[in-house]
């Protein structure tokens, strides 16, 4: 794009979509420290729904449970998932398109739909929903996504590296391990962040796959901005938030530091 | 048998493994079966579950009677459903176009500002991109109720006499819908844009045209392709989202996504929740084959 | 393909860990309970001493309407341990054989109860079910917006109160108040009348701000609504927050119904089941719930604590409609039934009256 500045105009328009995204963000934060328990006006600052919401055991187990859920659903899924990505930016075999198409179709398909279909599967076959169930089905929902990421970093991949290693003797496997795979782990990593992401938040379909004691943390804050709404939910919202924010920033550090520029 | 040089493993005597070591089709499947034998049982079964569900009678507690019958179909015919679907498509394509106008001129000035700045507005457009959702309908949950702060404020500055009625109204789920889709909008868009040389551009200033003629016929073809991902990303998972009208709409808007939900929850009709989960689902395909069709699966999706 | 072997044995293991993860079956004691009750109904502090007296860990997942429950339960293995059935529910469970018996000899407490609450209809003898907590669900007002007298649930079409008013979100509750405000029986299975309430049903609409049996008091309190239908717990805690918050029994009459403690059929844990029913009445144990969610409570043991432990509560509970009726209020009461196959046509008019606009 052109190295002239915006126009003012246009960054005005900037500043205020920035102002209009993130004044909800704001708002949530503030009103965390709210003396008024049902939270609709200004009444006073305090710290008390902050040490609510440490003591919340429902929450504690709920992100618990989410972590749980995340960490197993994006281990499997991203192996699987590169794996996949292997395979169709690799070879061509017999049924190629629709393993492909078959691939895609949990990013297309309705949420809603994918979880009744979960729901009415499971309770066909007599499955207790719980973590479990919740689990194998983000697995469901990540592997597409994995393999989306990785076969994006396959793309440009040199097969030169690998021709050479083959040439000094090495086999498929240990080319494979030591040459191959390291090379596109940011890809695998970087696919493995999604799915992360993507199980810590969803909401629908675990909705539908959750049971007794396994409430995530996106259920367990549906539940409290349903029912009896406190600044306590504010102060998870705030935490959450602050957590996110967190993150990215190491994340945005570490990208600066490991590779100079890069023009995209 | 192939010269083996390799001393790092012995040379596999099994002949399946030796099939798998010679043959790409075979090595292509191997890779690609965990995926297909796990989406066999968490998509394929269960799908076709619901396809047989929605052929199936509803017992008059609620459970399922299996005796073929078309009845939830041609149920879905009724005005009523196809006016619940209407409006879906709606509320889907509004908020599509609500993030488009909103979106657009924001992901233009973060194509604009030098490389350095960029990495700065875009990590702000992802933070909020990764924050529960719920949390975030919350927020504007606490700002449009009657005491809520909009009200609040526009009373205090005398610009309204009585509070506006807008929670749990369609317009403050269309307000939640497009807050929400906005980061899926932005972002693709901004890819896009991001790929339009500045050599383009001069070219086009070169040839006599005026920015806003260049931008029409230069830029805003170029960004066509971001435009469309972001539509992909917004309009589909739109017109079955049931969470934003549940919150915001006081259960009083309903979409096809909360009447699915109904189905199976409370008023526990498996086979005519079924049957429109199809419909959404063969609208959803027709819609994404449009789009893809237009622009392809593009690394715009990937950012 | 030493990766392609690692990565299958993993993928198998995780698939049988996460699938194991589901039910146990222990052969000893349980030291896990799966409650599944109505939101807002049973007190964090009850669940919280139950688990340091027995060790035995509480889930309480929550449900919003008894047919959520049914359709949870109808679903298969789901898993609860205890769940809060109504009246009407209790009848149509038990015809679906989806209730396990109670062993009344685990649960002594019940000696608690108030003997008119022991032979109801829907479970006299107390095969499957101990009473939990008993209530109306009637008109409430907030009389600080609302200044003439509201007597009637008729008064609620009233063009004044466009989108102030709040219904809960209960087909059975609501279409049985408009089916009352014609002057049918609010059980109806008659077509013709079903059809007509639909009807009224959607003139009203203009009027609902929205539909909340989770949370009513909420938009109460907030102001977002003036007036509406609600159970008679929610008003209790509205008008302690607000004075101005009316709790009414409209000429038309309105629900009574009594809510109960069953076990599910299949419950992996019907011995912590059982324990905990007999902790909740347990009279020390049940002021509880009175304290934190003030509906009618039939424990007799109970209210007679709280007049010695919390004379001003026990003075608020009793002055108060919501939680304590006059035998005048109580006329004007009646309970939903079951109506078997009508239930149909009852969901679908609920389906179509929401989705019409």
């Amino acid at each position: 794009m052109s190295e002239k500045k915006p126009a003012i105009w246009l960054r005005i328009y900037a500043l205020l979509a920035y102002a209009y995204i993130y004044f909800p963000i704001l708002i949530l934060i503030i009103f965390s420290f709210n003396t008024q328990k049902i939270n609709v006006r200004w009444e006073g600052f305090t710290l008390q729904w902050y040490k609510v919401l440490f003591n919340d055991q429902n929450v504690i187990l709920a992100t618990r449970n989410t972590l749980i859920i995340a960490f197993t659903s994006t281990i499997i899924s991203t192996v699987i998932g590169t794996l996949a990505a292997l395979a169709l930016q690799r070879y061509r075999f017999p049924g190629y398109g629709a393993a492909e198409s078959l691939l895609y179709v949990p990013v297309i398909i309705p949420e809603v739909v994918m979880g009744i279909s979960l729901l009415a599967f499971f309770a066909s076959i007599g499955l207790t929903l719980g973590l479990g169930t919740i689990t194998l089905s983000h697995i469901a929902f990540n592997i597409p996504f994995v393999t989306l990421v990785v076969r994006a970093r396959l793309h440009g991949f040199d097969k030169s590296i690998e021709e050479a290693a083959m040439d000094l003797g090495a086999n498929e496997l240990t080319t494979f391990w030591r040459v191959t795979l390291p090379t596109i782990m940011p890809g695998v990593l970087s696919g493995a962040l999604l799915a992360f992401t993507l199980s810590l938040d969803d909401y629908v379909i675990t909705y539908f796959t959750a049971g007794p004691g396994s409430t995530t943390l996106p259920l367990r804050i549906f539940s409290m901005v349903r029912f009896a709404v406190t600044p306590e939910v504010n102060a998870l919202s705030t935490l959450w938030v602050l957590t996110v924010f967190i993150v990215l920033l190491i994340g945005q550090i570490a990208q600066r530091s490991q590779s100079p520029q890069q023009t995209r | 048998m192939a010269a083996e040089t390799s001393s790092v493993s012995p040379a596999p005597r099994f002949s399946l493994i030796r099939q798998l070591r010679e043959s790409p089709h075979a090595q292509g499947l191997a890779l690609i079966s965990p995926t297909l034998i796990y989406l066999l049982f968490t998509l394929v079964l269960p799908l076709l579950l619901v396809v047989v569900l929605s052929f199936m009678t509803r017992g008059p507690y609620g459970n399922i009677i299996y005796r073929v019958n078309l009845g939830n179909y041609t149920r879905l015919m009724d005005t009523l459903y196809l006016r619940i679907l209407g409006y879906s498509l709606l509320t889907a394509a509004l908020t599509t176009i609500g993030t488009i106008l909103i979106g657009y001129p924001l992901a233009y000035y973060i194509a604009r500002t030098p490389p350095r700045q960029r990495s700065v507005y875009l990590f702000l457009i992802l933070v909020p991109f990764w924050t529960n959702f719920i949390i975030r309908i919350y927020a504007w949950i606490m700002i449009l109720r009657t005491e809520g702060l909009l009200n609040s404020f526009l009373l205090k500055i005398g610009f309204i006499q009585a509070p506006l009625d807008i929670l749990y109204t369609p317009t403050a789920v269309l307000i939640g819908m497009v807050y929400e889709f906005l980061p899926f909008m932005v972002l693709p868009l901004y890819t896009s844009l991001e790929k339009i040389e500045p050599a383009q551009l001069e070219a086009a200033a070169d040839l006599g045209a005026r920015p806003f003629m260049a931008f029409l016929r230069v830029t805003l073809p170029l960004s066509l392709p971001g435009m469309i991902a972001g539509s992909i990303l917004v309009f589909i998972p739109a017109m079955g989202m049931f969470v934003v009208p549940d919150l915001m709409g006081g259960a009083k808007t309903i979409l096809v996504g909360n009447l699915i939900r109904n189905q199976f929850l409370t008023a526990r009709d498996w086979p005519f929740g079924a049957a429109a989960s199809m419909l959404l689902l063969i609208l959803t395909l027709i819609f994404t084959l449009f789009y893809t069709r237009r622009a392809g699966f593009g690394e715009e999706l990937l950012v | 393909m030493k990766t392609f072997r690692i990565a299958a044995v993993f993928v198998i293991l995780a698939m049988l860990i996460a699938a194991c993860g589901g039910g146990q079956k222990p052969a000893v004691k349980s030291t896990e309970l799966n409650l599944y009750a109505w939101s807002e109904y049973i007190p964090q502090a009850m669940l919280d001493n139950f688990t340091a007296e027995t060790g035995i860990k509480v889930n309480y997942d929550t449900y919003s309407s008894n047919e959520e429950l049914q359709a949870k339960l109808q679903a298969g293995a789901s898993g609860y341990d205890v769940i809060v059935p109504s009246d009407y529910m209790i009848t149509i469970l038990k015809k679906q054989n989806l209730l396990e018996k109670l062993d009344l000899s685990q649960i002594p407490n019940i000696k608690n109860i108030d003997e008119r609450f022991r032979k109801l209809e829907y479970d006299p003898g107390n095969e499957y079910t101990v009473p939990y907590q008993w209530g109306t669900s009637c008109l409430v007002v907030d009389t600080s917006k609302v200044t003439r007298p509201i007597t009637k649930w008729a008064d609620l079409w009233d063009p004044e109160f466009a989108g102030k008013v709040v219904l809960l979100d209960d087909v059975r509750e609501v279409l049985g108040m408009v089916l009352a405000v014609l002057g049918y029986d609010k059980n109806s299975t008659d077509p013709a009348q079903l059809e007509e309430a639909k009807a009224k049903l959607s003139e009203l609409m203009a009027n609902v701000k929205l539909f909340d049996s989770d949370n009513p008091k909420q938009a109460l309190l907030a102001g977002e609504v003036w007036l509406g239908q609600t159970w008679n717990g929610e008003a209790s805690i509205a008008h302690s927050e607000n004075e101005a918050i009316q709790y009414i029994f409209p000429e038309e009459g309105c629900t009574i119904w009594f809510d109960n403690l069953a076990i599910p059929k299949g419950a992996p844990h019907i011995d912590a089941a059982l324990t905990f029913i007999n902790y909740v009445l347990d009279a020390k144990n049940s002021i509880l719930i009175t304290k934190e969610f003030p509906y009618s409570n039939p424990n007799k043991a109970a209210l007679e604590l709280l007049k010695t432990e919390d004379p001003a509560l026990y003075e608020a509970y009793m002055s108060f409609p919501a939680t304590n009726p006059s035998d005048e209020d109580l006329k004007r009461t009646a309970p939903i039934k079951d109506i078997g196959e009508a239930t149909a046509l009852w969901d679908r008019i609920w389906t179509e009256v929401k989705g019409g606009e």
